[in-house]
């Protein structure tokens, strides 16, 4: 479209920054000023750039957008970037979240300069693994990710962070390796690792499309987290700074779902038809169980890490309902998601910051003191239940539709998620900010301090706003959407064909 | 039209959000960072509202008066519209929409903001901003000392704009949009008290309660979705006779599809109007402020069950099974909160179980196929609850905030205009000839026993006698007798201020001459041309005007369970007031059951609120912990123990290489990959 390669310059933007951080010298007031407003600049320009990507991008096409391509690596693979309505949203959520995560971050004493550089270096590689349109570009960008997240808990995390980025490494990269597999059985029988045209031409047979599917599986199971394989996120989550967490389920999270939609649903579409059941039956379990599990927690951490694995559920479900309002619902749910899971643990780093445990049992009795914070966490906690007028509520009502076409039953089960989230989220607020105000460490916090304000105010704009008018996101991706469902539609009409054949 | 419809509906949102953002002290005492991160010296440094005292509503509210009067005003700017828009009307029933925006739009679904009006719709702005703009003024002097006031009043307006959206709603999505967000207002006004532990417990039991009815309504959503692939009610309606009748699969089952969208749409319905099951939240949604009580739990949104059901009218008229539950449901709940009124003790419970019990009888009529009976009884009851619960407001003030009737009497001579009041609100609520609820709670039950239902009709009868019963114990035990509080509250007695009483003047005008002049329009020979085709009319209505149909006993009947009552509560409370101890000593099960609300509470939290927190605990700590971690995680680390502990050593200290290793790791494969296995 631009004739700059503007998807090139908002990946690799934050790299920029981190050279000029690397310029910084000493450890005095000045030079750790001079790392936190570089790191913030930069994020933020970056953020600002990538505007242009939202406003230069046509709603109305489906295929993909600013492709740049440049021959990499003897022509094996090549360097492409593009993004479609799919990956488009995302790369505007990461933007937008890192100035707010450096902001939220402006008190680390530790190691400033290292953590200012791993996070810009984050960046990069998660805004790669949005806009990546070759698949070995792709998984070294999606790989490489865990590196800068595993060091963020490993060093800046809380006292069992050593456990805590273990457990983080060894699920994700077991899940990997498989992925990596299945990438390289894709260009032996593809011929090309170029994405675009493997999804214009998905030529697998379903006996392959199976074993590929059970690979990618693996591995954004992992990543989303599904259940059983989510164990690792209420740890990391815990020990993470607040801004790990922030990312960490704001956008790590959803590279599962993304993926999950870039490649396992078109290029598989007959083995994502065969294992629908499968998922619906883990996705339902995740809701219930964690939604259950999240109620009785102790530290706000782990409850909203929990409640994460919760709304997760409702997104696989979405997308494996393999119909409009399902994926729908299911990207924007990762979108709101992203807003509210992010807001919601920036509230834990706000108190947290003040009383140094998150423990709930420590508070209550805040909004006497902390109106401000009160309200902003009423509005992430409504969100968070799904409350209509929120964006919360839109992909959550939208996969259930969706689900509820594609199967009943999980609709069904599903929406228990409903009550019990209204549960654990209001009981949650209940004993944080309600209640008298007798703890004596608690008499005199002071309120949200102006920058805190600015992290969260943004989040609460648009978390309303989107609530109230969603199309905005919702007309990106939806042309995209409709060309994932039309294979999935063939393949149930092939399997339908072939089931009703059988019977004559 | 479309800019007053417009304003009646957004006035509330905007006094809210002004009020709320800008009259409250959200954003008055921002922190500091130095005060988070500094080193902690700042303790015990001054702190504007450090000081804590524990009842927010006897402290002193000394902060700006604006945010009260403009939501105040803007309210009753939006009540006296309404009423403008509803004259319309009752001259020239129509239809009007004004589309808004766009919401949720997605393949087939199109869920958009717009507001609807017609008749039925009409009637509702007309309750909803009537009561709400008296509260809002009644509040300005039951609340004029609490120092949380701007925020009540943000609470209150915010609302009144959910429930107007909730009644404005053209598709069942922005319904259910209206429908949470009263559950959230109401949520909030319930828990507004916030240092009482009761008042909090009774907020999220409301909102959690709630959401168990809307589990029921979602679905309905969905399904009604799947089936028409529209949300919309006209497109709905129009398409309903097409599928009458016929079998939809949901779950394993092939039900008939109309009966299953009714009722599961109904189980909503059923939870925001506490009917039977789902009833338990509303007596403890008490402890919300008196307005509050009034305004939400007895006027308005507890009766939006009741409008979901004759919006949908049209739906349920095909679906006679469906029909045939909301009788049923309706009935018991009739008969079950009347049996529970009998002995309660706190004067805004008996109040708030009559409103559970009437709420019935507005079921019963909707299920019968009576629906303009129903709204009309929906109409006069939020006029005479509401003033109930304002004078009960007004009693309570005046007993420097005593609830307890055990602990009252002997208020009549004290308090006059209040009594007086109370009076106009009780002939009404039990059907006093020519009073409001003369007129549409006798057309119910007429309607019950003329449909056939004599299952109903005796459990509404009943009912009848039972609210006659606990209206009067109720008067009696507050206003006549000798004073049983202790000397120093009755000194204290003294009538409420004229910002409170006005309200309650416009209110009893209502009570008593709601039912006279409207009863034409709601059931009378016009119903047909005032509603038009905003519900399903039926002939239910026509049929039993007609001469000679319904037996002068069965016309009757209801006033003579009233006088029944009247004459048992004399007798108790007047004329031998050891009696109803002698009784309750005689019949102590059967009276705990009645106190105790015949053990709803004990059972749930016996059969849903521990297991589940013991499936919580277990989950976590069995499932999780044990089994996921133990075999997985924590397993692989004890299995290869000897390098873990290696490695653990390692990494402690040294990240930094790990992560390098990774990076090789990565590298590697990557290498292998490009340069080895590919070619």
């Amino acid at each position: 479209m631009s004739g700059w390669p503007i998807l090139s310059v908002v990946t690799f933007l934050p790299l920029l920054g981190v050279l000029f951080i690397l310029t910084v010298r000493g450890e005095d007031e000045g030079a750790l000023r001079n790392i936190r407003w570089g790191a913030f600049w930069t994020t933020l320009v970056t953020f600002l750039l990538s505007l242009l990507i939202w406003v230069g991008f046509d709603p109305g096409a489906a295929g993909f957008q600013f492709v740049e391509t440049h021959a990499w690596l003897g022509g094996a693979a090549s360097y492409r970037l593009g993004v479609d309505g799919i990956s488009m949203p995302f790369v505007i959520l990461t933007t937008f979240l890192m100035p707010l995560c450096i902001l939220a971050s402006w008190h680390v004493t530790k190691r400033v300069k290292e953590y200012m550089i791993a996070f810009l270096v984050l960046e990069t590689l998660m805004i790669g693994v949005f806009c990546a349109l070759d698949m070995v570009l792709f998984y070294l960008f999606f790989e490489a990710g865990l590196i800068p997240m595993f060091l963020i808990i490993g060093i800046w995390g809380g006292p069992r962070r050593v456990y805590a980025s273990f457990k983080f490494f060894l699920y994700t990269l077991l899940g990997s390796v498989l992925m990596l597999l299945a990438i390289i059985y894709m260009y032996w029988t593809g011929g090309s690792t170029d994405i675009a045209a493997l999804l214009a031409k998905p030529a697998f047979t379903p006996e392959a499309q199976k074993w590929l599917w059970l690979a990618f599986f693996a591995s954004f199971a992992v990543k989303m987290p599904m259940w059983p394989v989510h164990t690792w996120l209420p740890d990391a989550h815990v020990e993470a700074p607040t801004a790990g967490s922030v990312i960490l389920a704001a956008i790590l999270l959803k590279m599962g779902g993304y993926g999950f939609l870039r490649f396992s649903l078109p290029m598989f579409p007959d083995a994502s038809l065969y294992f629908q059941d499968f998922v619906f039956a883990l996705s339902v379990i995740a809701i219930v169980y964690t939604s259950l599990v999240a109620l009785m927690q102790e530290d706000m951490k782990k409850l909203i890490a929990y409640s994460s694995v919760a709304h997760m559920g409702f997104v696989t479900m979405g997308i494996f309902s393999l119909n409009r309002q399902g994926i729908d619902g299911a990207m924007f749910q990762m979108i709101s998601h992203g807003l509210v899971s992010g807001a919601l643990f920036l509230c834990v780093g706000v108190v947290y910051d003040r009383l140094h445990t998150r423990e709930i049992a420590a508070y209550g009795g805040l909004v006497k003191i902390m109106p401000l914070f009160a309200f902003t966490f009423m509005v992430f906690t409504m969100a968070n239940v799904g409350l209509p007028g929120t964006s919360g509520f839109v992909g959550e009502f939208l996969s259930l539709m969706g689900a509820f076409e594609a199967n009943s039953w999980v609709a069904f089960f599903a929406t228990f998620g409903v009550i019990l989230s209204a549960g654990y989220a209001l009981w949650l607020y209940r004993r944080v900010v309600f209640g008298k105000l007798e703890k004596p460490a608690l008499m005199h916090l002071p309120d949200m301090t102006p920058r805190e304000l600015a992290t969260l105010l943004p989040l609460i704009v648009l978390t309303i706003f989107f609530g109230a008018y969603p199309a905005p996101i919702l007309d990106a991706f939806g042309p995209t959407v409709e060309t994932i469902i039309k294979p999935l539609n063939e393949a149930a009409a092939h399997a339908h064909a072939l089931a009703a054949a059988s019977l004559q | 039209m479309h800019t007053v419809l417009t304003a009646i509906v957004f006035l509330p949102l905007i006094g809210a959000l002004v009020a709320g953002l800008l009259g409250t002290r959200v954003f008055k005492a921002l922190g500091s960072d130095a005060e988070v991160y500094g080193e902690h010296h700042i303790q015990g440094s001054h702190h504007p509202h450090g000081d804590h005292d524990d009842h927010g509503h006897h402290g002193h509210y000394d902060g700006p008066k604006w945010p009260m009067y403009l939501t105040t005003l803007l309210l009753c700017i939006g009540a006296l519209l309404s009423w403008y828009v509803f004259i319309g009307f009752l001259h020239e029933p129509q239809v009007e929409k004004v589309e808004l925006l766009r919401w949720i739009n997605s393949g087939a679904l199109a869920a958009n903001w717009t507001i609807r009006v017609d008749t039925l719709t009409a009637v509702m702005l007309v309750v909803v901003n009537t009561v709400s703009a008296l509260v809002h003024i009644y509040s300005l002097g039951y609340m004029s000392h609490d120092e949380h006031q701007p925020r009540f009043f943000a609470y209150l307006s915010l609302f009144t704009f959910a429930m107007l959206m909730l009644v404005t709603a053209d598709n069942l999505v922005q319904m259910f949009f209206g429908w949470e967000g009263v559950g959230l207002a109401s949520y909030l006004l319930i828990g507004f008290w916030y240092t009482r532990d009761s008042a909090n417990a009774a907020a999220m039991k409301a909102f959690i309660v709630n959401r168990v009815g809307d589990f029921g309504f979602a679905l309905g959503i969905f399904g009604c979705f799947a089936v028409f692939q529209t949300v919309d009610f006209d497109t709905i309606f129009a398409a309903a006779p097409g599928v009458a009748g016929k079998p939809m699969h949901f779950l394993s089952w092939e039900p008939d599809t109309l009966t299953v969208l009714c009722l599961l749409l109904f189980m909503g319905a059923m939870g925001k109007s506490a009917q039977f099951l789902l009833h338990t939240w509303l007596p403890d949604a008490m402890e919300g402020p008196t307005p509050v009580s009034a305004l939400i739990h007895a006027a308005t949104m507890v009766t939006a069950g009741e409008f979901m059901v004759a919006r949908l009218s049209p739906m349920f008229e095909l679906a006679p099974d469906a029909k045939t539950v909301v009788v049923v449901i309706g009935a018991i709940t009739a008969f079950f909160a009347a049996t529970v009124g009998l002995v309660q003790n706190d004067i805004k419970r008996v109040i708030a179980y009559s409103t559970c019990s009437q709420l019935g009888y507005m079921f019963v009529a909707l299920g019968v196929g009576a629906y303009g009976a129903g709204v009309f009884h929906l109409f006069t009851h939020a006029f005479f609850k509401a003033l109930l619960f304002l004078g009960s407001g007004s009693v309570i003030h005046a007993m420097s905030g005593e609830q307890d009737m055990r602990k009252m009497g002997g208020l009549g001579p004290l308090i006059r205009v209040t009594f007086v009041m109370m009076i106009i609100g009780n002939l009404a609520l039990t059907g006093f000839p020519f009073t409001a609820g003369y007129y549409s709670k006798d057309a119910i039950i007429e309607s019950a026993w003329f449909t056939g239902w004599g299952f109903a009709y005796w459990l509404l009868l009943l009912a009848a006698f039972g609210t006659s019963f606990y209206s009067w114990r109720l008067a009696f035990m507050t206003f006549s007798g000798p004073p049983r509080a202790d000397a120093k509250t009755m000194d204290h007695v003294h009538e409420s201020p004229n910002i409170m009483l006005v309200p309650l003047y416009v209110l009893a005008v209502g009570a008593l001459a709601a039912g006279f002049v409207f009863k034409d329009y709601f059931i009378g020979h016009e119903y047909k041309a005032f509603w038009g085709a905003s519900i399903a009319t039926g002939d239910v209505l026509h049929e039993i005007h007609e001469e000679g149909v319904i037996p002068a006993l069965v016309k009757w009947s209801p006033a003579i369970a009233m006088v029944l009552g009247f004459a048992l509560a004399w007798l108790f409370y007047i004329r031998d007031t050891a009696l109803p101890a002698r009784l309750a000593a005689q019949n102590e099960p059967l009276y705990k059951f009645l106190l105790n609300k015949w053990y709803f509470d004990e059972i749930y939290d016996v059969i849903f609120v521990r297991p589940a927190m013991w499936l919580g605990r277990v989950l976590w700590k069995k499932g999780d912990g044990m089994l996921i971690d133990g075999f997985g995680p924590d397993g692989v680390a004890t299995a290869v123990s000897d390098v873990t502990r290696g490695v653990v050593r390692l990494q402690t200290g040294y990240l930094y290489h790990y992560a390098f290793a990774m990076m090789i790791g990565v590298a590697a494969l990557i290498s292998w990959f490009m340069f080895g296995g590919a070619h």
